[in-house]
């Protein structure tokens, strides 16, 4: 290959003819990575950690986030505070351990102490410095932005940012339908999972909101679940999946789908056991006197796999995962993956929900190691650069459903338009008639 | 073994544990089920919190007898595409040490190195494994097997895509 591509010639993005390709040098190439760095990871809202993380007050923990180490903590205050993680002194490290309780945190390397609220209380032989060493300036300095919706907290590297809220876009209401199933709350289980895949971390955006792979790349998970008679759509299972592709501004998007099986919230399912019917049956009663029957049946009876632009994935499907992707290089990310849960729910209902989790989700589970090998292979596959593009036009002329590729156009027109410097783009899929059917079309796939 | 030779009870473990692993590096995993008993259970923790308890916390393994038969048969399958075509492992089994319960059930711990290679490269697991075995006859049954991993994270395999 010659020249480096122009980042404008990086998609083609014909809506007429309904073709979008995505060059592949977008996933490969160095140059394009450092300017993902700058362009959309020091100017996107990032997501850091959940509040019910440092549910106490003096609780730490450590992140990377964005490639910064930061530390965020519950000060005695009850405050959360996010902390770049490295000494004003010199550089260290200030937190060294992934999580904790702690009234102060002490750099090993030369001593000086911050309490959680990153205040410098302690220098050894402070008489050394001058009249104007100043403590109050020398405080663990903290990311330009901070901000937190309904208990999730997000960084921004860019002082000058929109608001969480507005920048959320359209993906508030789906964090909305998540939280709002909860009558005390959103925590996360702990224990997370941890684990790399050597590929470029767009290809785990595609790959979380991808309807269309479900059937092939999954059967053995299919075959697991219809083996133990939990099929319950008497449909086959290419026939069933049918539901709606979003995007919903900002590069945010979600599919959305009838529920197939059971979901621990409020769609009891005989997988749970009997036990389990009459609290399912409570919980959903809950909801509708709350939020009618219309709102109820997209909590309990959907699952949405959304995509918070850029690395935040939220599927809440057999279960709720967060997922958190931090590139490492163009062909390598990190993954955390923690499950959220309901405050109030029952050691039965959460045991119950623990096992729903594990049949599909997680590096252990039926399907998560597929999903790993099909991406490390797509990577390996861009080695061979004659093969230029990837080809995302599926449903790009008809009213997109979750099988089809409409959600991955809308984060990639972002990326795109956030590498050409520019904040948003209005571009979307051309208009096409009855796209409010689409949730009702039967698939003909 | 003659009858002034008898195996010692450790002995006796280690070669279970033994047939274990060959049936596990030669992918016999049906033979491998068929070591548990029905009401077993095999647990294999995250890697953050390796006293995880999965009743209450996220680990990534907890099968029951059906979800350890169903994984077998996933494998099996030729679809579990992270082990199609099958990895290449080795297993060593060292530092094994059993405790008798009292109720006719042993409690065994080993430790246990795992090595992994598809696909170009090559990796270990590494970790502890802590079992309750029940006696059957002169041989024994799996009725927990819980399978810790030392690693800090799954940063070279990418997931738990084996037996561990």
């Amino acid at each position: 290959m010659g020249e480096p591509m122009e980042i404008k010639d990086l998609i083609i993005d014909d809506r007429q003819r309904g073709i979008f390709r995505v060059h592949r040098s977008s996933m490969t190439s160095d140059d394009l990575f450092q300017r993902e760095r700058e362009l959309i990871f020091s100017r996107c809202w990032i997501y850091l950690g959940h509040e019910s993380e440092v549910e106490n007050p003096g609780d730490y923990r450590r992140r990377t986030v964005a490639g910064r180490p930061l530390f965020f903590a519950r000060g005695r205050d009850g405050q959360v505070r996010v902390f770049l993680n490295s000494c004003p002194h010199r550089g260290a490290l200030i937190c060294r351990r992934d999580s904790g309780n702690t009234d102060v945190l002490q750099c090993f390397y030369h001593a000086w102490s911050f309490n959680t609220n990153g205040e410098l209380i302690g220098v050894p032989d402070q008489e050394a410095y001058g009249p104007n060493f100043d403590r109050d300036e020398l405080g663990l300095k903290e990311p330009p932005q901070v901000e937190s919706y309904r208990g999730f907290y997000f960084v921004n590297f860019n002082p000058y940012a929109e608001d969480l809220v507005t920048y959320l876009a359209g993906a508030r209401e789906y964090l909305d339908l998540i939280v709002d199933q909860a009558e005390e709350g959103m925590r996360m289980v702990a224990g997370s999972n941890k684990y790399t895949m050597k590929a470029n971390w767009k290809l785990l955006v595609e790959n979380s909101l991808d309807g269309y792979h479900l059937v092939p790349t999954h059967q053995t998970y299919l075959d697991y679940i219809s083996g133990l008679g939990s099929d319950d759509s008497g449909q086959t299972a290419s026939s069933r999946i049918v539901g709606k592709a979003r995007a919903l501004g900002n590069g945010h998007c979600v599919i959305e789908s009838p529920v197939r099986n059971g979901r621990p919230i409020a769609h009891w399912h005989p997988l749970f056991g009997e036990e389990a019917r009459e609290p399912i049956a409570q919980v959903r009663q809950r909801l509708v006197e709350k939020y009618g029957e219309e709102r109820t049946f997209r909590m309990a009876d959907t699952s949405r796999n959304l995509i918070i632009y850029p690395n935040l994935v939220i599927n809440d499907i057999m279960a709720i995962t967060v997922r958190y992707f931090e590139p490492l290089a163009p062909d390598n990310m990190e993954v955390t993956a923690w499950h959220l849960v309901p405050h109030e729910e029952s050691e039965t209902m959460l045991a119950t929900r623990l096992d729903s989790f594990l049949t599909f989700l997680g590096p252990g589970g039926f399907a998560t190691p597929d999903d790993v090998e099909a991406l490390e292979s797509c990577q390996i596959g861009f080695r061979a650069t004659e093969t230029e593009w990837s080809d995302i036009s599926r449903g790009m002329l008809r009213p997109a459903k979750s099988t089809d590729e409409l959600q991955m156009r809308g984060f990639w027109r972002q990326w795109h338009a956030n590498m050409q410097g520019l904040s948003h783009t209005n571009v979307q899929d051309a208009p096409v008639e009855e796209a409010e059917a689409a949730l009702a079309l039967a698939d003909d796939d | 073994m003659t009858t002034a030779n008898q195996p010692t009870l450790r002995e006796q473990v280690e070669d279970f544990l033994f047939r274990e692993a060959a049936l596990l590096d030669d992918w016999h995993l049906d033979d491998w089920v068929d070591l548990f008993t029905q009401d077993a259970r095999y647990v294999v923790p995250t890697t953050d919190l390796p006293d995880g308890d999965p009743k209450r916390d996220l680990v990534f393994i907890d099968d029951d007898i059906t979800r350890l038969r169903a994984r077998a048969v996933r494998l099996n399958s030729r679809h579990a595409h992270r082990e199609y075509p099958w990895s290449r492992t080795r297993r060593f089994i060292s530092n094994v040490r059993v405790a008798e319960t009292g109720d006719g059930e042993l409690s065994v711990n080993s430790n246990v190195l795992v090595y992994r290679f598809r696909a170009g490269e090559g990796a270990p697991y590494v970790g502890s494994i802590d079992y309750v075995l029940r006696r059957d006859g002169r041989d024994f049954k799996i009725a927990y097997r819980r399978a810790v991993l030392d690693l800090e994270a799954l940063s070279w395999h990418g997931a738990v895509s084996i037996i561990f």
